[in-house]
C-alpha cells in the first residue's frame, strides 16, 4: 500500500531561476525520510515536487525524473490531481479551511469533491483519523465547532487528520513542528512514529534533533555559495548520518559548525 | 555569565525624573467653555451669525488647548493636542453635511409618507395626492436587472483576474479597463445603453431593460474591484492545502476560496448596488419618465425613484388658486427622496448582517 520514491536527476525552477540541482535518491517505503539543510537551500521545494504541488506557483517546472511505484510523476500524462490524492500533505503554518466545522475539516477531501458517503461511514473515518492525529479526545465534544477555534497545535493535528483523512500512500510533512510548542511536537512525533506503519512519511525539519529523533534515512541539503542552486549533499540511513557521516560539511552543520 | 561582577543597586537607579507637569483633567471642557464663551461675547457685540460665532469656538478651542499644552507640558504634548483638535475637527466636519442632509430630507419627507403616497401612482394627478408606486417598482426592477447582470459578469472576471491570469498580459489589460470604466460618466452610460438600444429596436426606444444594462456599465467595475480585493485576500494557504487534498482547481475555488471570501464579496455587491440605484441621468435617457405602473422591464417606458424626485422638482405642478404654499410636487420629490435613502440605509444593513452571518467563523472573534 505505501510506495517507494525513486528521485533522478531532479532539477527544480522557478521560471529562469534553478532553485535546486541535481537530487538523486530514494525513499523508502513505510520509513520515515527527514530533510535537514540551513534556510533558503531547497528542501521545502524538492519536497513539493514530490507531490506536484510546486507547479501550484506560476512559472514553477522541474527536468528529471520522480518515480513512484514505477510511474513516472512529470510524464505528460499523469493528472496532477490524482497524485496529489495519493500522496498528501501538511505544511509549515497549521491552515484549517475557515468556513469549516472541525468534522468538515477532516471529511474536507471527500466533501470538497462531493463524494457521497453515509452518515456512519463519515463519523467513523472522522473519528480514527483524529484518532490516528491524537486529537480526538481533546475535541470529540465539540466536533461542529469551527477549526479555526482550535489551539496552534490543535490546529495542525487536525491538517495532518485531514491529511490522513484520505487514506494517501504517502505523508509529506513541511516544518509540520515549526510554529509548535514543545508538548505538541513531542504529540506530532509520536503520531509519526505511529503512522510509519501505514504510510511513507517524508518530513523537513530545522530540528536536527527532530530528525534524530523521528527519521529512519536524512537528507542533507545545502547550496554551494548564496546565489548558486541548493543540491543534496548526503542521503544516508540516520544513524551513519548523526554518528559518522560520508561529508565533511554534513558533520560540520550538524555538530554546528557550520561554514 | 557568571563571571561578571554584580552590578551595584545603585546602577540601577533611574536618574531622570520621569515626571512632569500634565493638565489637568478638565482642561478641555475648561477650554470649550472659555471658547464658546469668549466666541458668544463677540458674536453679540459684533453682530455676527450664530454658525460664525461656532467656527471661531472651535478655532479658539483648536489652538486654545495646544497652547496651554505648550507653555505647561512641553512641545511633544502640544502637538499632540493639536493633532488630536485638528482630526475631531475634520471628523466633525465630515459630520455636519451627513447628518444635515439626513435631517433635512426626513424633516420635509416624512410628512408626505402614508398608505397612499406609497400605493398609488401619478397617473391623472394633476394637483396634491398621488405616490411612488410606478417608481418604486421602477426602481426595484431595474436595479435587481442591473444586478443580474453584472453580479455574474464581475465575479467571474474577478475570478479570472485573481485565480487564473495572474501576471498575464489579458489580467492586464482587464484590470486597466475596469479601472477606465469605473470613471465612465453615469450620462455616457446612459447614452450608450440608448444607442445600442436605438440600434436594435429603431429609434425613440424607451425600455426599462435599457436602464438596467446602462446600470450595469456602472456596477460591473465595482463588483469587479471589490471581489478581486476580497479573493485576494484568501490565504494561498487555503487554496494549496485544497490542491494537497487532490481537489482540483476549479472545485477549490467553487468550495473553499469563495465561500471563504463569501461575506467581503456580498458586502461589495451590495455597495455597488446602493451607489447605482440613486443613479439619475442614464435612466432619464434610456428607461425614460411615466406616470404609470410598468412591471415589464421590456416594454414601454419606466419610472424610478430618483427620475421621479426629478421630474417633481423639474415640473411640480401648480398650487390650487387661492391656496398659499409651495407646489405639490415638492413635497412628493422630499418624500420619494426620503424613500430611496431609507431602501439604501436598508441595503446597507442587510449587507452588514449578511456579511457578518458569513464572515469565517472563529471561536476566538474579536
Amino acid at each position: 500500500m505505501a510506495k517507494s520514491i525513486d528521485v533522478s536527476d531532479l532539477n527544480i525552477y522557478y521560471g529562469d531561476f534553478l532553485a535546486v540541482e541535481g537530487v538523486n535518491m530514494t525513499i523508502r517505503a513505510k520509513a520515515v525520510t527527514a530533510f535537514i539543510g540551513p534556510s533558503g537551500c531547497g528542501k521545502s521545494t524538492f519536497l513539493r515536487t514530490l507531490n506536484r504541488m510546486h507547479e501550484v506557483i506560476p512559472g514553477a517546472r522541474v527536468e528529471g525524473k520522480v518515480m513512484v511505484s514505477g510511474q513516472s510523476l512529470y510524464d505528460p500524462a499523469i493528472d496532477p490531481v490524482a497524485v496529489r490524492r495519493q500522496i498528501g500533505m501538511v505544511f509549515q503554518r497549521p491552515n484549517p479551511f475557515p468556513t469549516m466545522s472541525i468534522y468538515d475539516n477532516v471529511l474536507a477531501g471527500s466533501k470538497l469533491n462531493s463524494k457521497k458517503m453515509k452518515k456512519s461511514e463519515a463519523d467513523a473515518i472522522v473519528e480514527k483519523s483524529l484518532k490516528s492525529a491524537n486529537l480526538w479526545n481533546e475535541v470529540k465534544d465539540r466536533l461542529d465547532k469551527p477549526g479555526m477555534g482550535l489551539s496552534g497545535g490543535q490546529q495542525q493535528r487536525l491538517c495532518i487528520a485531514r491529511a490522513i483523512a484520505v487514506s494517501p500512500e504517502v505523508l509529506l510533512m513541511d516544518e509540520p513542528c515549526s510554529a509548535l510548542d514543545p508538548i505538541s511536537t513531542a504529540a506530532i512525533e509520536d503520531l509519526i512514529h505511529e503512522l510509519k506503519s501505514e504510510y511513507t512519511i517524508v518530513i523537513v525539519t530545522h530540528n536536527m534533533q527532530q530528525a534524530a529523533r523521528v527519521s529512519d534515512d536524512t537528507g542533507f541539503f545545502n547550496l554551494k555559495a548564496t546565489g548558486e542552486p541548493g543540491h543534496l549533499v548526503e542521503f544516508n540511513p540516520t544513524n551513519k548520518m548523526f554518528t559518522n557521516p560520508d561529508e565533511e560539511s554534513t558533520e560540520a552543520y550538524i555538530s554546528g559548525r557550520f561554514g | 555569565m557568571s563571571t561578571t561582577t554584580p552590578l551595584e543597586p545603585d546602577s540601577f537607579a533611574i536618574t531622570a525624573n520621569l515626571a512632569q507637569p500634565r493638565l489637568p483633567k478638565w482642561a478641555l471642557v475648561l477650554v470649550a467653555v472659555l471658547s464658546l464663551g469668549i466666541a458668544g461675547l463677540l458674536t453679540l457685540l459684533l453682530g455676527w451669525s450664530p454658525f460664525a460665532g461656532l467656527v471661531l469656538a472651535i478655532a479658539l478651542a483648536a489652538v486654545g488647548l495646544p497652547l496651554w499644552a505648550l507653555l505647561l507640558e512641553g512641545k511633544r504634548s502640544a502637538a499632540d493636542r493639536l493633532a488630536t483638535s485638528l482630526v475631531w475637527a475634520a471628523f466633525g466636519v465630515v459630520l455636519v453635511p451627513l447628518v444635515w442632509l439626513i435631517w433635512l430630507v426626513v424633516k420635509n419627507g416624512i410628512g408626505v409618507i402614508n398608505g397612499e403616497f406609497l400605493t398609488y401612482d401619478m397617473r391623472n394627478v394633476v394637483g396634491a395626492g398621488g405616490g411612488i408606486y410606478h417608481a418604486l417598482w421602477g426602481t426595484i426592477l431595474v436595479t435587481l436587472a442591473a444586478a443580474i447582470i453584472s453580479i455574474p459578469i464581475g465575479l467571474f472576471t474577478a475570478i479570472y483576474l485573481v485565480e487564473y491570469g495572474r501576471g498575464s498580459r489579458l489580467a492586464r489589460v482587464t484590470t486597466f479597463l475596469v479601472d477606465v470604466m469605473t470613471g465612465i460618466p453615469s450620462i455616457v452610460a446612459g447614452l450608450f445603453a440608448l444607442s445600442l438600444f436605438v440600434l436594435i429596436f429603431g429609434p425613440a426606444i424607451r425600455i426599462g431593460f435599457g436602464g438596467a444594462v446602462a446600470l450595469s456599465l456602472l456596477m460591473i467595475p465595482t463588483v469587479v474591484r471589490s471581489a478581486e480585493e476580497m479573493l485576494r485576500l484568501v490565504p494561498s494557504d487555503l487554496r494549496e492545502a485544497s490542491y494537497a487534498l487532490g481537489i482540483p482547481k476549479w472545485r477549490t475555488i467553487v468550495k473553499v476560496v469563495l465561500p471563504t471570501a463569501l461575506g467581503g464579496i456580498i458586502t461589495g455587491v451590495v455597495l455597488a448596488i446602493s451607489r447605482v440605484i440613486g443613479e439619475t441621468a442614464p435612466l432619464l435617457v434610456v428607461a425614460g419618465a411615466t406616470d404609470s405602473v410598468n412591471f415589464n422591464l421590456f416594454e414601454g417606458r419606466m419610472m424610478t425613484l430618483p427620475v421621479y424626485i426629478f421630474s417633481q422638482y423639474s415640473s411640480p405642478g401648480v398650487v390650487p388658486i387661492g391656496m398659499e404654499g409651495d407646489p405639490p410636487g415638492y413635497a412628493r420629490a422630499w418624500g420619494a427622496a426620503l424613500v430611496l435613502i431609507a431602501i439604501v440605509m436598508v441595503l446597507n444593513l442587510v449587507a452588514r448582517i449578511i456579511g457578518a452571518y458569513f464572515a469565517p467563523k472563529t471561536e476566538r472573534r474579536r
